[in-house]
């Protein structure tokens, strides 16, 4: 059919024509898709809201997952997201001041617990009493400068006046994950993570823990926001109701956030 | 300005930088001259083994090196029992993977150099009754001058330029594990901009000059 010169330009074009119809057809015209940028933390209950979501509403939402830091630089230099959850409640104000999101859709979708936590059993006792008496060669925590955990983290240990006496022992992940990893791997004997990363159905996956009372730090409020470039898609606005009505707040429970008091 | 976290970024890389040349160095001219030399079935596993850091991912290195050196890893055991203790986030494990990552840029230079080496001239040195080892300084190592050059510069601007690897077993402690590359790394995403961009100019002007030094006194293509 093609030949000569016409095919290299007719090619191309056909390819064009046959990507559209495919990916065309793969979602369907009624259903929408909202591509939302996610907060790491937050990517394993997200899959499974995810789920539910296209199950429910026939809507697609495509995370992508990142630091919060990070995302807010790719957002602001014009990644294309439609919506963001982030793992603080201050960088969508950002955003908003910023002109690329709307204020009126910011929400507390979750509240993160913060834990210490070791991957050996008993290590950790159920009143924190392991940081006084200062038993141990590294405690891990997320790089407080970048990190909300992080300096959750700093603000607990400064309220028990430890922060001097143990500083020497710290040892810095780029985020909570890499903490988790820290620890998880026996590097470090014990650390504070998010609660999220070590619960299980309402339990302690493994090893031992002491569940921060929330008192001895900010609350870690994560907020989101949906995006300028998100405004007029149906499944954005779709997915934010969702993320805070009932079914969804159930599987944040489940992971061990706790919910937003109103 | 450079505050005196930045400059204590820098001298740490310096010193690591350093150290891990000169190990390299060691351990380079055997494994390099063995490869050069040997007609063994082995040349080709061990060939792939130096050659697999340029494949890899930092973090696939980092990840296992986490792993295998930490408290339960095989690798830590050994350690753990030689006294000399866990090797994450300490400067001591930050030299060892930095060695493992830089391996093929010292190792390939001075096999390509020692290659170039006719079988000849080593002959003629024992025809002149010099013995293996007299003939290796006095002849193979004046002659692969260029290869070794080139394996100081790629290896000290290698490790300096390391990021991936640190960031997984380093742990980010001032002084111990905190590198320049890190510190770029934590101005960026917290936003200091004008810190980031310090700093890197300062990587971007020295990867340059290093080079430009490199092709200066080593030009390709000319050597007989």
């Amino acid at each position: 059919m093609f030949s000569g010169k016409s095919s290299r330009i007719a090619n191309p074009v056909a390819w064009a024509v046959l990507i559209g119809l495919l990916t065309g057809w793969m979602h369907p015209v009624r259903a929408d898709v909202v591509s939302v940028a996610v907060a790491a933390n937050f990517s394993t209950p997200m899959k499974v809201i995810v789920a539910e979501f296209a199950r429910d509403t026939g809507h697609q939402a495509e995370p992508s997952f990142g630091a919060t830091g990070k995302l807010h630089t790719q957002i602001v230099h014009g990644a294309p997201f439609e919506m963001l959850l982030a793992a603080d409640d201050v960088t969508c104000g950002k955003l908003v001041q910023a002109g690329l999101a709307m204020e009126q859709t910011r929400r507390t979708y979750a509240v993160g617990r913060l834990v210490l936590w070791s991957s050996r059993p008993g290590f950790v006792d159920d009143r924190g009493e392991i940081l006084k008496s200062g038993d141990f060669r590294h405690l891990a925590l997320a790089a407080p400068r970048l990190a909300p955990y992080g300096a959750a983290a700093i603000e607990t240990l400064t309220a028990l006046g430890l922060v001097d006496k143990l500083q020497s022992r710290f040892v810095q992940g780029e985020n909570i994950a890499q903490a988790y990893q820290f620890i998880t791997s026996g590097n470090a004997e014990l650390g504070f993570v998010a609660l999220s990363q070590v619960m299980v159905d309402g339990g302690i996956r493994e090893g031992s823990a002491w569940i921060v009372p929330e008192a001895s730090h900010r609350p870690l409020r994560q907020e989101a926001v949906i995006l300028k470039r998100g405004e007029n898609r149906p499944a954005a606005l779709a997915f934010l109701d969702y993320l805070t009505g009932p079914r969804a707040q159930t599987v944040l429970q489940a992971f061990g956030y706790r919910l937003e008091t109103r | 300005m450079l505050d005196s976290a930045d400059l204590a970024a820098i001298g740490l890389t310096l010193q690591l930088a350093t150290l891990t040349t000169a190990i390299l160095l060691v351990i380079g001219t055997p494994v390099a001259w063995w490869l050069a030399r040997t007609r063994s079935l082995w040349k080709g596993v061990v060939s792939a083994l130096v050659a697999m850091p340029i494949v890899l991912p930092p973090t696939v290195l980092g990840f296992y090196l986490l792993v295998a050196l930490g408290p339960n890893g095989p690798l830590g055991v050994i350690t753990h029992s030689l006294g000399l203790g866990i090797l994450p986030f300490t400067f001591a494990g930050l030299v060892l993977a930095s060695t493992i990552y830089s391996l093929p840029f010292v190792v390939q230079p001075l096999q390509n150099a020692f290659e170039a080496i006719a079988e000849q001239t080593l002959e003629a040195a024992g025809t002149l009754r010099a013995s293996p080892w007299d003939t290796f300084f006095s002849v193979a190592l004046p002659m692969a001058r260029p290869g070794y050059l080139t394996a100081c510069v790629l290896g000290f601007a290698h490790t300096i330029g390391e990021f991936g690897v640190v960031l997984m077993i380093g742990g980010n402690i001032p002084g111990q594990t905190r590198v320049v590359s890190v510190q770029i790394y934590d101005h960026v995403e917290a936003m200091e901009f004008g810190h980031a961009h310090l700093l890197s100019a300062g990587m971007l002007i020295f990867a340059f000059f290093v080079l430009l030094l490199l092709y200066t006194l080593n030009p390709t293509g000319r050597r007989s």
